[in-house]
């Protein structure tokens, strides 16, 4: 009988992550091509640089920083004054010395995640 | 073989426990080192932030303490195996095998974060091929699970149903964590967000099957009631905290714009939580009376400062998993405050009361000696965490006020510094606590085996009187 359950339990938690990763988190946004690239790249200096251990995207990340998902849209914040910190860094934030392309694709980044932040804005 | 090297750090068996059970304490200890870094960075933002900034102190603490959970329950279980299946480990090798593997890519992760190599992933902030290498090395530790145990499921005990989801789950939720390597995952900023949610939601789940696991196995071998964990409540309760460690993840995903229906999931499993929570109040009387009576016993007291932890954090993880209130306390100290409470409250006590069975089990003598620190180092240990709990409580309530207020973060910052400190300096405190059980074990574990031996040989010939006197 426990045999059972655990195998039931086992295909219900296969079958539902199937359906999260497809129906459960499909997209509308589209991007063209270079604009998919210039997202990409800034993803992968966002990781390379740890930016995850002071700063959250949707909760995850650490808290030193401020949380980023809406930081491009927020009116305290805003594109320009991201740039500024990418620049030069800050009180607490180390100067990473990042170039113009990189602080272009890290903003591109931070716009794409922005654009999906709907349930963030309505609340 | 004689009753004395059977159940000495002599035999390969309990060597290789020890071999693990200090590198597990090794990576506890540093990891705390750096979590005091962390927690000073808090309050003076320019210390070390050109050298070893937040962005290395972070990933270096979450690593070396993740990485003393499972190292710890795997500590345990290589020493509890011989003794469940009455032979010896499958694969001596593979013991030796597992530590070489596990001690090189931990020296490689580290040197990666000082010399700033990331992956840039929550939890798994290191490269992803030393991810790899981490599922790579429990290959010999699962192989030599199932090779000495050869578990009859339909009648093995609940810690063995739990060990063997633990192991399970580790592989599929590390593996699941890595799909962002996929354009399908990458591109695709909302399931990327909640996939890793899902996968990391559950890793934590299967830690904690191997760390309760070992709780169960201690409470038995305690008690010497061998039906408990082989009852229909013990299965009810395993297969509750099962189908939580599978759907429960989605109350971290209340504010991604995932499919509706993931959160409402996410909600009802949420809340069969209360069963638990319920089960608890109710035996919370026999629960009380059953410590204060074997409150002597240092593990038995281990054991139950974690019921207290769980009861606290199952209150919290509860109440913010309700989405009313997971609007406000998402994004807070609030949510750290349910992570240290779980990894230092319940994980690292349960894996202390393993720690402390173990070394009274090998060293009798030596652990009697050393009795008054351990009460000290387990005392102080839990005071400054209840403070340290609190102080992040606290600043998350601040944070809460600080944004329905629409405060600038900067402001909330500095409106939330008292707290800060209190949780910086209390985290010092924790230290010096764990600091203290890390030590005595390390004094026990390492001293010469020629002395062991007289005094287990003194221990054989002892009379009832001896035996009594080192009873504690």
């Amino acid at each position: 009988m426990k045999v059972i359950i655990f195998l039931i339990l086992f295909t219900g938690y296969i079958a539902y992550s199937i359906v999260v990763y497809t129906r459960g988190t499909d997209s509308t946004i589209i991007y063209e091509n270079k604009e998919k690239e210039q997202i990409n790249k800034g993803k992968l200096l966002f990781q390379q640089y740890n930016c995850t251990s002071c700063h959250q995207l949707y909760g995850l990340g650490g808290y030193l920083g401020p949380e980023l998902t809406t930081a491009i849209s927020d009116v305290q914040r805003g594109e320009l004054y991201v740039r500024a910190f990418l620049k030069n860094g800050g009180n607490r934030m180390p100067n990473f010395h990042f170039t113009n392309e990189e602080v272009d694709a890290l903003v591109s980044f931070l716009k794409s995640v922005d654009t999906t932040a709907i349930t963030y804005k309505r609340h | 073989m004689s009753n004395f090297r059977k159940y000495s750090f002599l035999h390969s068996d309990n060597r290789a426990a020890k071999i693990f059970l200090l590198l597990a304490l090794s990576y506890l200890l540093t990891g705390l080192l750096f979590g005091i870094l962390g927690g000073l960075q808090y309050i003076f933002p320019a210390f070390l932030k050109d050298s070893l900034s937040f962005q290395k102190t972070r990933p270096l603490h979450v690593y070396l303490v993740i990485t003393w959970i499972f190292t710890a329950a795997q500590a345990g279980i290589y020493y509890y195996l011989p003794k469940i299946a009455k032979r010896s480990i499958y694969w001596q090798n593979g013991i030796w095998l597992h530590f070489a593997l596990q001690a090189i890519n931990s020296l490689i992760i580290i040197a990666g974060f000082f010399s700033g190599s990331f992956g840039g992933r929550e939890y798994l902030e290191f490269p992803p091929v030393l991810g790899g290498l981490i599922l790579l090395s429990w290959v010999p530790f699962v192989i030599n699970f199932f090779a000495t145990l050869k578990p009859n499921f339909k009648t093995a005990p609940v810690y063995i149903w739990m060990w063997s989801t633990g192991i399970l789950f580790f592989f599929i939720t590390v593996s699941e964590s890595y799909l962002w390597l996929f354009d399908f995952f990458r591109n695709n900023i909302v399931r990327d967000i909640t996939v890793q949610w899902k996968a990391l939601g559950s890793m934590v789940g299967s830690w904690n099957m191997l760390v309760y696991g070992t709780g169960i196995y201690l409470m038995e071998q305690l008690s010497g009631n061998e039906k408990a964990s082989r009852s229909r409540l013990s299965f009810f309760f395993y297969f509750l905290g099962l189908t939580n460690l599978m759907f429960n993840w989605g109350h971290h995903t209340y504010i991604v714009p995932a499919a509706p229906w993931v959160k409402t999931v996410a909600y009802v499993i949420s809340m069969t939580e209360l069963l638990l929570y319920g089960y608890i109040i109710l035996q919370w009387k026999k629960t009380v009376s059953d410590a204060r009576k074997n409150y002597h016993i240092l593990t038995y007291r281990l054991l139950s400062i974690a019921d207290i932890w769980i009861f606290l954090n199952l209150t919290l993880a509860i109440a913010i998993s309700i989405p009313a209130l997971n609007l406000y306390t998402h994004g807070t100290h609030i949510t750290v405050a349910h992570a240290m409470g779980t990894t230092i409250g319940i994980n690292t006590m349960l894996l202390m009361a393993s720690v402390t069975y173990i070394l009274k089990k090998e060293s009798a003598f030596a652990f009697k000696l050393n009795r008054k620190w351990l009460s000290r180092g387990i005392y102080i240990t839990n005071v400054s965490l209840l403070i340290f709990w609190s102080s992040l409580l606290a600043s998350g309530i601040v944070k809460i006020f600080g944004k329905i207020n629409n405060e600038t973060f900067f402001y909330i910052m500095q409106k939330s510094q008292p707290f800060f400190k209190l949780f910086a300096y209390s985290g010092i405190c924790v230290f010096i606590g764990l600091g203290i059980l890390i030590a005595i074990t390390f004094k026990i574990a390492l001293r010469k085996k020629q002395f062991d031996a007289i005094i287990s040989q003194q221990h054989v010939t002892a009379g009832p009187a001896q035996i009594i006197n080192l009873k504690e």
